[in-house]
Parts: structure tokens; sequence; C-alpha cells
């Protein structure tokens, strides 16, 4: 069988996620958002968490273009990290996202899989000004709650 | 598809000269070596060159009285006349040896452009042009304050040419050009860009990576001021490059890289440079690549470049008849009457990085990604392309593997109705 390399990496859930992937679009309460790219690719990858008063992910979306992994990973990161706490979070090492996407990559197409964990890791340190949950000055909040995707300044 | 009886050559002859061609790899996939654009395989004469020199003749050049250096120095001198007499240079030291053309380019950017460009002068690129035929050049704006010009290209990848008068005027120091754009394949008319930068007294420089290779090179015909090329994308070992040069123009240049080699006389007060080519071959140049790049020259010419330029001809257009049958696929650039042996495309609802791997698979290396065009691909408003890139030991055969491919990846990417939760229509 000469494509078992390659039904490796196009699995059917990650082509699942791929095509009808979790949580694309905004998320209307963002209270922090970050995006980055792969330059090499041209893979984009923008992230919107709503962050709680516990410090947890209340909710998780992504947009993006890109490669299947680099979309597909993102839509199971989302999936992933609602519910987490931030802390638990941080601890969520590269290492566990190329486990969560299943796939053996090689190193180039591991860049493809980390790009998401890149954007969460950096959008739990970005902050969006006019968030619901910071409105420190009233009257400053966008109702409709979207969010710009150029928040470069914030990421640690 | 019977293959046409007209083959300049026998394809499956030369493939025999290519070690690296029989490679099968996933189990029982032949190699099909399609990213010759990024660079080409070599043949055992090549390769037992190297290792000659090595084993044979090796020690450094230009130093030594003894005999060894002589037979290096020798040596390394008539791959520099081969060279000369690949590109019908009028003189061998018009040929300087560097590590490759964006080496070339830097030289140039750098010798020629930090002395004769000033603040308000221009130097006019396109639009389809390699990041190693812009970046030297907004590299020498940044330390010069002169200004860049692009000109444009049609949706279909051509030269506006239209559009060079218009650009060029009195203050236009210099014209850098590829003669073949390396993700469009788009032959570009170098003789008469040249003809119309000189009325305008611009020099013209072209990076000529992607021609050399393909076709004879003429650089008097071309009339061209600065030509650059890379070893390894014709044969020849990675390392070496050449920047041909008029040689007036090279004569009247400053040293680039000092050391060894470039001098004439070193004092404690100060240095005179060595003569051309010496001046812009300092320290210890690529001496063994540069005679695996002579060796290269001599299976180009026993094959025939006019022969190699017309069986790629042919490559690319099967290329195109196969790729346009295929749904969903749109080819980049313009007919292949235009094009050299590049075919680039993009693939409806498929990424070029997916359409790569699942190539890979059938044993099919193609590039994908950007191909060091950023700017071309913003032009064409793509994030990526996929490239197959041919030479004269592909075969009409393997191009029809490129479909068989694609469409295995449209059969993984495009079944309707997937959903995260299993359901299956």
């Amino acid at each position: 069988m000469p494509f078992d390399d390659e039904q490796e990496v196009y699995q059917e859930h990650i082509l699942d996620h791929y095509e009808d992937p979790y949580h694309r679009g905004h998320c209307a309460q963002a209270t922090h958002a970050h995006d980055d790219d792969n330059p090499l690719c041209g893979d984009v990858i923008h992230v919107e968490l709503q962050i709680g008063d516990q410090d947890r992910i209340e909710s998780a979306w992504f947009e993006g273009d890109g490669c299947c992994i680099s979309q597909a990973s993102a839509s199971m990161l989302m999936e992933k990290i609602e519910g987490m706490t931030v802390d638990a979070l941080k601890q969520f090492t590269a290492q566990d996202m190329l486990a969560l996407f299943g796939a053996r990559l090689t190193p180039n197409r591991q860049k493809c899989c980390l790009l998401s964990w890149r954007v969460v890791q950096a959008a739990v340190h970005a902050p969006v000004e006019s968030a619901p949950a910071q409105q420190a000055t009233p009257g400053n909040s966008d109702p409709s709650g979207a969010t710009q995707p150029t928040l470069r300044e914030d990421n640690a | 598809m019977a293959a046409p009886t007209t083959l300049p050559f026998d394809p499956q002859v030369l493939r025999a000269d290519f070690p690296i061609l029989s490679t099968v790899l996933h189990g029982d996939q032949p190699l099909v070596y399609f990213d010759n654009a990024a660079t080409t395989q070599r043949p055992r004469q090549v390769i037992s060159s190297l290792v000659e020199a090595y084993e044979q003749h090796y020690a450094n050049v230009h130093r030594g009285i003894h005999w060894l250096s002589e037979q290096s120095t020798d040596m390394y001198e008539e791959a520099r006349e081969s060279v000369r007499r690949f590109i019908h240079a009028r003189e061998r030291h018009e040929v300087v040896f560097t590590t490759g053309a964006t080496a070339s380019i830097n030289l140039v950017a750098r010798s020629w452009g930090d002395h004769h460009v000033r603040p308000g002068d221009e130097i006019v690129l396109t639009e389809m042009e390699h990041h190693s035929n812009i970046v030297p050049w907004q590299q020498l704006a940044q330390r010069t304050g002169c200004t860049l010009r692009f000109l444009p290209i049609t949706d279909d990848g051509l030269l506006v040419l239209e559009a060079l008068d218009g650009l060029l005027h009195e203050r236009t120091r210099l014209v850098a050009v590829t003669a073949v754009s390396n993700v469009l394949g788009t032959v570009n008319p170098v003789a008469q860009i040249v003809s119309q930068a000189h009325a305008a007294g611009a020099l013209v420089l072209i990076d000529a990576a992607q021609s050399v290779p393909h076709a004879i090179t003429d650089v008097q015909s071309w009339g061209a001021d600065f030509v650059a090329f890379s070893g390894h994308k014709m044969l020849g070992p990675s390392g070496v490059g050449v920047l041909y040069g008029r040689e007036t123009l090279l004569d009247a240049m400053p040293p680039f890289l000092g050391g060894g080699s470039m001098i004439r006389r070193v004092t404690l007060e100060g240095f005179e440079p060595a003569e051309l080519p010496a001046k812009f071959e300092a320290g210890t140049p690529p001496i063994v690549p540069a005679l695996g790049l002579a060796a290269a020259i001599k299976y180009l010419e026993q094959i025939g470049m006019d022969n190699i330029g017309r069986y790629e001809s042919m490559l690319t257009a099967r290329a195109h008849q196969v790729l346009e049958a295929v749904d969903g696929v749109h080819l980049l650039g313009p007919d292949p009457r235009h094009k050299a042996g590049i075919t680039s495309f993009v693939v409806q609802g498929i990424h070029a990085h997916d359409v790569a791997q699942i190539m890979d698979q059938h044993g099919v290396a193609i590039r994908a990604g950007h191909h060091c065009t950023m700017p071309l691909h913003k032009r064409l408003g793509i994030a990526a392309s996929s490239r197959a890139s041919y030479y004269f030991y592909n075969t009409l055969d393997e191009i029809d593997q490129l479909a068989v491919a694609l469409q295995h990846a449209q059969r993984i990417f495009h079944r309707a109705g997937r959903s995260r939760h299993g359901e299956r229509p």
C-alpha cells in the first residue's frame, strides 16, 4: 500500500475538522485576541478568546486561511481549550499540540500544526481593548462585540 | 498517449547518467523529480569530476609554486573559459566566479550600486522578480536613498512592455530583470528590454538563473551589462555561480569583498586591488565546484542547448494539456509558447502544501509555497502555489503522473458532507 504515510496525515477526523471546523468565526464576547502567520506557506490564523472571571477560557474561536493541517489543528485546539484555565493552557505544550493533532508530521509540517497553538499562547497575553469584560471606560465598548484582528502590541 | 517520434534525444539514455533518478520511495513509487527550478540533479560525469578533482588535482589556486597548485589553477581557469564559451562572453576575465546568482547580484548592488547610485536615482525591477533580485536593491535603496520602480505584469504573467519607456528616464541607473520567471515560467524578451534601457542611458542586469540551464545564452547578443546565474540549477554543484560583467564596467567597479587573491599589493597603509577577475574573487574561491560546473557545461553542450530547449517546450505543452484537463486546476502564467519548463498552478479548495504532500506520496517532488516571490504572489492574489519544473531528464510519462496525483488529492479533499461528528451522507 503506497499511501500509508499520507493516510496518516489526511486521516478522516483531520479532514472532518478541516471541512467542518469547530468555532470558525468571531467570538461575540472576546476578551483576548491575536493573529499570526507562517510567511513561508502563507498560513494565517486569528484567534479570539473569551476569558472569564475565574481565568477560565469560556469560549475560543478562530479564523484563518491555509493548508489542511494549519486549519484542522486550529479547529481541534479551539475545541480542546474551552473550559481550560489560563494556567492549564500555558502548560499545554507544543508536544501536547502535536499529540492532539495525532498524525505524524515532518518538521516543516509541524510548523503548520503549531501556528494556532502559538497564536493561542500569545492571545492570552493580548487583551482586547474594548472587550465587554473589561469595560473600564463606559461607552467605549462595541455593542457588536466584534474585535479587530490586529492586536500585536500586547503580545508578550 | 504515444510519445511524439521527434524527440531531439532519448531521455531514457540520459536518465541512466543520473543515479538519483532511479530512486524509489514510499515502497514502490519511482521518484519523479519536478523541482528543477529550485535545483537540478547531477549526472555521474559531474559527480566523478568532483571526486577526480579531490583525488588527483586539488590544491589552492593562484598561490602555490608547486606542481599541484599549478595544475589546480590551470583547471580552475579552464573552467572559467568553459563558462565564457558557454555564455558567449567576449573575454574570459568578464566571468567572475561567485557562490551563486544571489551572491552575483549582491556583488553588483554593493560594488556598482554603492558607488554609482545617488539619492533620487531610480532602479527598475519587475513584479515577477525572485527575492534575490529584489532584496539587494531594497538594501541599496536603504543605503543610498534611491527609488525602486516596478514594471507591472499582465494577469496572465507577461511583462507590460509598453509601460517600460514610461518608467525609464534620466535618473534610471539600472534595469534588473529576470530572463525567465521562476514561478510563471515566462520567457522575457531580454534583448528588447536591454535595448530600451540602453536607449534611456540605464544599465541592465539579467537574472539568468532560470534561463542559462535551459537555453542558449549569448550575453553579447543580449547586450546585457551584468548577468547572474547559479551552477546548481544546471547540473553543477551548489556553492558556485557566475557574475558576467562587461569589462569596462567591472574594471571601474571597486572590489566588494576584501582579502586574499583580490589584491595586487598590501601594505600596512593600504592595498592595491588585483586585476579582473581576481579583484572580485577574494579568499579561496569555490575551486572544485567550479570544476564541477565545467563538467556540467560539457555535459549540456553534448546534448545541445537548443535540443534541451526544444524538448522542454514539449514537456511544458504536455503539462498544460494534462493539468488543464483536471477540474479546479488554475495554471499561472502565459500560454506555453511563452514559457520555459515551469508550470505553476493552484488547485481550488486544496492548499499548495497539501497538493505537494499528496504528490510526494506518488513520488512526485514539486515545490509548494511562494517560491521566493512573495510580491508576485500578492500581485496574483494568492498566498501560495504549486510548481512543477522540468529538465531534459524528465519524460512525458512523468508529466502524466501530475494529473494522477492531483486527482487523488481531489478525491481526498472533495468528499461532500464531511462532519466532525462522524455522520456520513
